[in-house]
């Protein structure tokens, strides 16, 4: 059972090694094949190892490549030299997400024929490789550089459509702000190892637990996170999202918007649970207060951005960042109720999303265009993905049985307990504009209304698009609709799954007993697997998936659906929303330059409010 | 964003970020008695172990193999990366490129630097070859010694022009050759599995310290990157060269 | 010491090489800015991975193992982060090739095409 845990990476990177070598000589088709079976089987495998770390006394399967272990080098007494893959029930469900989201990517794109060789097929392999590893690891270097496969596979697929002039504005947007995060990720680590002499996170932990380095420990943790800040779109950080979303091609922005940019918040979790918490004077308070303010942030940044869209994949682009925000309050409030609710939350979003973009590709194969106004009408051609858009937006809203509406509900309480209530108001925000704004969309392709612009989306940008597919005259190819059917039924069904929350709550719990979880990790420091198991484990609350929350925000939506469809918003009102949101416009200029300012300007930024928040 | 309000954005954050760094740098160093641990784990016990005296090659492919095997495939992915994005499928349909080998835009040098030139490669690649083998030895390994392999095909293109270099450097073959190194690399990590043990666990006999046949898969493993990387650096090279020096005709 | 002259040319390193890519007019010299700024993490790592009156970490040719040598670790990052950095300049050339032949020019501000 131990040998499946490098599965996951080494799979795919085996079999994207050999199509490259061999894959030429044989049909397309048989490619296409191996490469769906492949994303197949590691969805498999991290499901099945997600369980395991599940089961039992809930301690984490741990790893250590090459066999060192700690104690393997009787001069190094307990110290963990080589490196180890940490699968917890989070992790690995992290994981099992992203190759559920490849797979229904890699099912979508069987109708691509625009293809160069096998490229396509290797390098998604290599992506589901890299972020794979980064949810399974438990080492900070190995973190950064699955972080940084993740990345370079990310702007290539991100311009693969290199003879248009969008995707290279979109691969260069997306290359230099990432890169320049990533070596600052490596200046922190840099920092951390100089200080604990250790690069594994457990270690690094328990060296900062027993030898408080103040200050110094927020500015490692700043530095460690700000590639995956970078990664994970928080404002002000997050410009190079909507110019790379929306043009990388349907079935890769579906990975990007559904987990790539999730893992970035993921990583920034996982590196402040596994070494920076627990430190006697912690700088708990300190990163909840950045968290929630900057999640709040760009929560209603993404969302004033994302309405003022007509291009429907920037639209969905913009979305991410709204849903980034709230999903970073959910981390923020660094409990394990509200950790509970992000896992949800986020397999919740990645499902809608995920279907969402699958549904734009289809407009894209049917009628050549994603743009709002020109697909006016156009609808009754492709009735299902209507209906699956519609039921994508309830997702957006955080409609239960999806996950955003249960995990919402745990975010909602845990910021009740944290005496944080105004969270709600946010969500409700983020998901009536966001679900609102696909709503429009809806009303516009589907009914046939809002013949002309609203004031808000006058200065919206219009994007050249060229089909990615041949063969358009038919009906849609069930290899596109299947998949986005599929993922929302995913992610309806997650949060209702007997069991399902409770094991979500109690995996986020032990995570975040530092102590044992880390004596667990180091084997042999004493007990930690029966302390984990005995730690006091919060109970689920039984709830109705924060219907009424769902409620308000769908009517929300509806309403500013409408309000943008019919002339509601060409007058005053709709002058003045759309005064502010062209004031954001004019910070995203596209320009390269523009965001790296942002960048450096949002790192001093941080770093001010975390060394007040103390 | 106008140029004046960039720069104010960005100086303000400049300044921020310089006095975290400064703070973050001044600060006291950790506990001695940790800070050594990895250095003290890594260096004696990369020759009692396993036979390896360079211990930069033993900490990079056998103590965390699995970071070399990801950064392998970092290269793997930035040249297919580049082979993708320097690609025009429908100018080449169209017939406007001249092909870079008929475009007579070569560097044309004298015979005097030609035969300084053409007089390095065969040192080059022994050298290359030196470096790639003897990584678990002295510096060196299959990272470095790759690219010392691959500057060999780049003077051949320097001295003779890329007719030249086309004939020498076969594509195809280049592009098997980097899918086998990288492939290899896994499926040496595999051995371990089929012992019984870890992935990227070091099973081959470890020879003794200090002859060319030490260090196991650390051995192995460096030639496989040696192949990989050489053979993803010439793909690059070609990818480049064939697109910078091609003609191309306006479109109508 | 070293350690702190090496922290404090990795800084200047990172900070200019921050200016550089936030006032550039060329992708070319926006790629090497990069560059600049990735060189900052490898002398900040040599300075971290140095001891002093300690030898390189290679025991070829007889050296005792009880000889102080520094820290292989952080050669091995430095490896790892050198590769990082060629595989992403080549990238960042590729595009700055393409760029140059769709749009003519090589001015990273003119290459927007997506606003707002």
């Amino acid at each position: 059972m131990a040998w499946l845990v490098p599965m996951p990476v080494a799979g795919p990177l085996l079999v994207a090694a050999v199509i490259a070598a061999v894959g030429g000589m044989f049909p397309r088709r048989l490619v296409d094949a191996l490469a769906t079976v492949t994303a197949g089987a590691v969805l498999v495998v991290c499901v099945v190892l997600a369980r395991e770390a599940g089961a039992g006394h809930g301690a984490p399967l741990v790893y250590w490549f090459g066999g060192w272990r700690p104690g393997s080098v009787a001069r190094a007494g307990a110290f963990p030299v080589g490196v180890s893959f940490v699968v917890d029930p989070l992790g690995a469900s992290m994981a099992s997400l992203v190759s559920l989201l490849m797979l229904a990517a890699m099912m979508f794109s069987w109708a691509w024929f625009k293809e160069v060789k096998v490229f396509f097929r290797t390098i998604m392999l290599i992506f589901l490789a890299a972020m794979c590893g980064l949810c399974l690891t438990g080492d900070l270097f190995n973190l950064f550089v699955w972080f940084e496969l993740m990345t370079a596979a990310g702007v290539t697929l991100c311009g693969y459509k290199s003879q248009e002039s969008s995707p290279l504005q979109g691969a260069l947007n997306f290359a230099v702000p990432n890169t320049i995060g990533a070596f600052m990720t490596l200046i922190g680590i840099g920092l951390v190892y100089a200080y604990t002499g250790s690069l594994n996170m457990a270690a690094a932990g328990e060296t900062l637990r027993a030898h408080p380095p103040g200050s110094l420990a927020l500015m490692a943790l700043l530095l460690v996170s700000a590639g995956f800040l970078v990664k994970g779109a928080l404002a002000p950080f997050h410009f190079w999202l909507a110019d790379a979303h929306a043009v990388a091609p349907t079935p890769v922005s579906v990975l990007f918007s559904g987990v790539m940019v999730e893992l970035g918040l993921f990583a920034i979790w996982r590196v402040y649970w596994g070494v920076f918490s627990g430190i006697p004077d912690a700088p708990e308070h300190a990163v909840r207060v950045l968290l929630l303010l900057v999640g709040t942030l760009t929560a209603v940044w993404g969302g004033l951005m994302c309405y003022g869209q007509h291009h429907f994949k920037r639209l969905l682009a913009f979305s991410t960042v709204c849903h980034m925000g709230l999903m970073a309050i959910g981390v923020g409030l660094l409990s394990p109720r509200a950790a509970a609710g992000t896992a949800l939350y986020v397999a919740g979003h990645a499902c809608a999303k995920g279907a969402i973009f699958l549904i734009s590709g289809i407009f894209l194969h049917r009628f050549g265009t994603v743009d709002e106004m020109e697909l006016r009408g156009k609808g009754r051609w492709a009735p299902i993905a209507g209906v699956l858009m519609v039921i994508g937006a309830l997702g957006l809203a955080g409609v239960p049985p999806f996950g955003t509406g249960f995990g919402g509900e745990m975010i909602d309480e845990a910021a009740k307990d944290a005496g944080a209530e105004w969270v709600k108001i946010v969500f409700i925000f983020g998901g009536a504009v966001t679900a609102g704004a696909v709503l429009r969309a809806a009303g516009r392709i589907y009914w046939n209304l809002g013949a002309s612009m609203e004031a808000t989306a006058a200065r919206a940008p219009r994007i050249e698009e060229r089909r990615e597919t041949r063969g358009h005259e038919g009906a849609t190819p069930w290899t596109m609709w299947l998949p986005a059917a599929a993922l929302l039924l995913v992610g309806m069904g997650i949060s209702v799954w007997p069991g399902l929350q409770e094991a979500a709550l109690h995996a986020a719990a032990r995570m975040q007993e530092t102590g044992n979880y880390r004596a667990v990790v180091l084997a042999g420091a004493g007990g930690g697997e029966g302390a984990l198991a005995r730690a006091a484990l919060p109970a689920v609350h039984s709830s109705a998936g924060g219907i009424g929350t769902a409620a308000i925000t769908v009517s929300l939506a509806v309403a500013l659906a409408i309000a943008g469809l019919t002339g509601m918003l060409r007058g005053r009102v709709g002058r003045v929303v759309g005064a502010g949101i062209d004031w954001l416009r004019v910070l995203q200029s596209g320009q390269v330059g523009d965001y790296v300012a942002w960048l450096v300007a949002g790192m001093a930024a941080y770093g001010g409010v975390l060394l007040m928040g103390r | 964003m106008r140029r004046v309000s960039r720069l104010t954005v960005f100086f303000a954050g400049e300044l921020g970020l310089a006095a975290l760094l400064t703070a973050a740098a001044l600060h006291e160093p950790g506990p001695t008695s940790e800070r050594d641990r990895y250095r003290v784990a890594t260096t004696a016990p990369s020759v009692d172990l396993r036979q390896v005296t360079d211990a930069v090659s033993a900490v990079n492919f056998d103590f965390r193999g699995i970071d070399t095997l990801g950064e392998e495939f970092i290269l793997f992915v930035s040249v297919s990366g580049v082979l993708v994005l320097l690609r025009e499928p429908e100018a080449e349909e169209r017939g406007l490129i001249i092909d870079a080998a008929d475009a007579g835009r070569d560097m044309k040098p004298t015979s005097a630097m030609r035969g300084w030139m053409v007089g390095t490669v065969g040192p080059k690649v022994l050298f290359g070859l030196y470096i790639v083998g003897h990584g678990a030895l002295s510096p060196g390994g299959g990272f470095q010694g790759g690219v010392i392999l691959a500057t060999a095909p780049m003077i051949i293109y320097l001295a003779d022009g890329f007719k030249v270099f086309r004939r020498i450097v076969k594509f195809r073959m280049v592009e098997i050759a980097e899918a086998a190194g990288a492939t290899a690399f896994l499926v040496l990590g595999l051995l371990g599995i089929l012992a019984g043990r870890e992935y990227l666990t070091n099973v081959l006999p470890l020879g003794e310290a200090n002859t060319a046949s030490s260090g196991g898969t650390v051995v192995a493993i460096s030639w496989a990157t040696g192949i990989e990387v050489c053979a993803g650096f010439v793909l690059v090279m070609y990818a480049f060269l064939q697109h910078v020096l091609a003609k191309r005709e306006a479109a109508e | 010491m070293i350690f702190y002259a090496s922290m404090a040319v990795a800084g200047w390193l990172l900070l200019v090489g921050l200016y550089g890519i936030v006032t550039s007019r060329h992708l070319m010299h926006l790629c090497l800015c990069l560059t600049v700024l990735q060189s900052a993490t490898y002398v900040m790592l040599t300075g971290i991975g140095n001891r002093r009156g300690a030898s390189a970490p290679v025991y070829a040719g007889g050296v005792p193992t009880s000889a102080p040598v520094v820290d292989p670790v952080v050669q091995a990052l430095m490896l790892t982060d050198i590769v990082v950095e060629a595989t992403v300049v080549a990238l960042l050339l590729a595009i700055t090739l393409q760029v140059q032949k769709k749009t003519g020019s090589t001015d990273p501000d003119n290459v927007s095409v997506m606003k707002g």
